[in-house]
């Protein structure tokens, strides 16, 4: 295929401790570590192999949100990605919104696969992937921990439930990575320098879609109960002991 | 009044324990009425059991060959075919109804709500984001159906006294042919199911091999629990991906949780929160999982472990 589209998304850093703001209007984003959705790393990673092996020639990466999220582009680019689009919004941008971004991009790029993270850390939707070969009326393998292109078709291994379920998609498809996909490779300093001579394209939201979703609104943010301070015990005889008067044995 | 379209998820055989807690969360919605469909190629035994859960209306069976092993692409488009007149259309937060939902949701030009832990009123819900370091209310709009995943763990199940009627809906539409299914690995087991059982023990990357993971599984034997892991336990290889607790892996709410060389990430405690009674048994006094265990025992696994068996055995 020639082209692969993937999507990265820009979230607060796996290893942040996500703390709700005091007025509850939202989490505390100010000053925090922001990184590549851990998910849409290991999208692009694959692509990446795609491409190495023979099986792609282009792989762009796309972001949509607020110009700080080049940053994030600039290190898919260092990674490999040959060239980046973003897709800039000040304002908050909603799964089906994303997914009709997407659309409008794969209208214009005409890619043979989008790979996609299964879901974002920050809301935890896992949505988009689902919604954009819904709206592209196009097949679906989400949760993929394994995948095989075969010309015009791809087999994918997802992760279920159930355990690991095996399917075959025609292609342009939608693929949603998860954790065992792969393992990014980490991006060297020559490679930092190359990805700023690479493209980066920045469109507005409202040069690819100009009407608005009915959207779901948040209301009020708030943290969760924390559980009770527990107690230690110093044997197996006290955890016995303990759990008997819990009435847990 | 709210019209409410349940998605059951069964194996044609039964119905998953995520349809009777989706049908509890959808009776939270006041004046409700609950109808529940079951895509299968053959759902007679499934459509008579969901029948008899409290609360439903009507169980609507759609039949097709190629509902045998549900795929997303193919069930979505049906979904809508019988969506009319419905203003809530609910699916688990299993990977069944995350890999659907948002389909369904798509086709009909909406957006979805995911993990819905609360009901707060027919279009108010709470949501956990951020691996659950936050919960958020949310307001969907009144003008379109309300699409959305169910967070099971936040619901017991219905119970079954009830006597639902049964009707089968016939398909006028032409599925797509661009997805198949191939097959399925699924461990078999006897133990209880992970996402059902009341008492679950749980092996972290302490345990340091797949032989090692052996005492975790006899330690569960010995009282009848199921058994989970950490994502350290199963991406280093001593389990399957289907024993992952967590963000991205099983949420689930034992009465009893028993962590056993799990350091306590949060992604890892956000599958567990809502347990009855975390036990954390650890050999570093510093982890994590003791800020949220309600008892915890410092000490090398390989000797609490079988320790512990014999203790209970």
């Amino acid at each position: 295929m020639e082209k692969i589209l993937v999507g990265l998304k820009r979230v607060v850093d796996y290893n942040v401790r996500v703390r709700v703001r005091p007025d509850n209007s939202g989490v505390e984003t100010d000053g925090v570590k922001m990184s590549i959705n851990p998910f849409d790393e290991i999208a692009l990673e694959e692509a990446l192999r795609i491409k190495e092996r023979g099986q792609a020639q282009e792989i762009i990466v796309v972001s949509i949100g607020a110009p700080e999220a080049q940053q994030q582009l600039r290190t898919g680019l260092a990674m490999g990605a040959d060239r980046a689009i973003l897709v800039e919004t000040a304002e908050a941008v909603s799964p089906l919104m994303t997914a009709k971004l997407f659309l409008a991009l794969i209208q214009r790029e005409k890619p043979g696969l989008v790979i996609l993270g299964k879901q974002g850390i920050d809301h935890d939707n896992n949505q988009t992937g689902q919604m954009l070969s819904a709206l592209w009326d196009r097949p679906q393998a989400t949760f993929a921990s394994k995948l095989e292109i075969n010309g015009e078709t791809a087999r994918v291994t997802r992760e279920v439930d159930a355990g690991l379920e095996v399917n075959e998609i025609d292609l342009p498809a939608v693929v949603t990575a998860d954790l065992r996909l792969n393992e990014p490779r980490y991006v060297k300093l020559p490679d930092i320098m190359k990805a700023k001579n690479k493209p980066l394209d920045v469109i507005t939201r409202d040069e690819l879609v100009t009407a608005a979703t009915a959207d779901i609104q948040p209301v009020t943010y708030e943290a969760p109960t924390e559980r009770e301070k527990g107690v230690m015990v110093e044997d197996v005889a006290g955890l016995v002991t303990a759990l008997k008067d819990k009435g847990l044995l | 009044m709210s019209k409410i379209l349940i998605i059951a998820e069964h194996t044609n055989d039964t119905a998953n324990a995520s349809t009777a807690k989706c049908i509890q969360c959808a009776t939270e919605i006041p004046n409700a009425e609950i109808d529940v469909a079951v895509f299968s190629d053959n759902g007679e035994s499934v459509a008579n059991e969901i029948a008899k859960m409290d609360g439903v209306t009507k169980v609507i069976r759609i039949e097709h060959d190629a509902n045998s092993n549900p795929m997303a692409a193919l069930i979505a488009p049906q979904v809508i075919s019988i969506s009319k007149g419905y203003t809530h259309i609910f699916g688990p937060s299993t990977t069944f109804g995350k890999d659907l939902m948002p389909r369904v949701a798509a086709l009909m030009d909406v957006n979805q709500i995911s993990d819905v832990m609360e009901i707060l009123d027919s279009h108010k819900f709470k949501q956990p984001i951020y691996a659950g370091n936050a919960i958020v209310t949310v307001e969907a709009p009144t003008t379109v159906p309300v699409v959305a995943t169910v967070r099971i763990a936040s619901y017991r199940a219905v119970g079954s006294s009830g006597s639902a009627q049964i009707e089968s809906a016939e398909l006028d539409i032409d599925l797509p042919s661009h997805s198949r299914f191939i097959g399925i690995q699924a461990a078999t087991s006897d133990r209880p199911d992970l996402q059902t059982a009341a008492k679950v023990v749980s092996g972290g990357r302490a345990l340091g091999s797949e032989e090692n993971f052996e005492i975790i599984y006899d330690l569960a034997d010995s009282f009848g629990a199921g058994v989970g892991a950490s994502r350290a336990a199963v991406d280093a290889g001593y389990v399957p991906n289907e024993m992952q607790v967590g963000q991205t892996g099983k949420i689930i709410a034992p009465d009893l949780y028993i962590a056993i060389g799990i350091s306590g990430a949060i992604q890892h405690l956000t599958g567990i929160k809502d347990a009855g009674t975390i036990v954390a048994i650890n050999k570093d006094a510093e982890a994590p999982i003791f800020e949220v265990a309600d008892i915890g025992l410092v000490g090398d696994l390989f000797d609490v472990v079988p320790e512990l068996k014999a203790a209970l055995g």
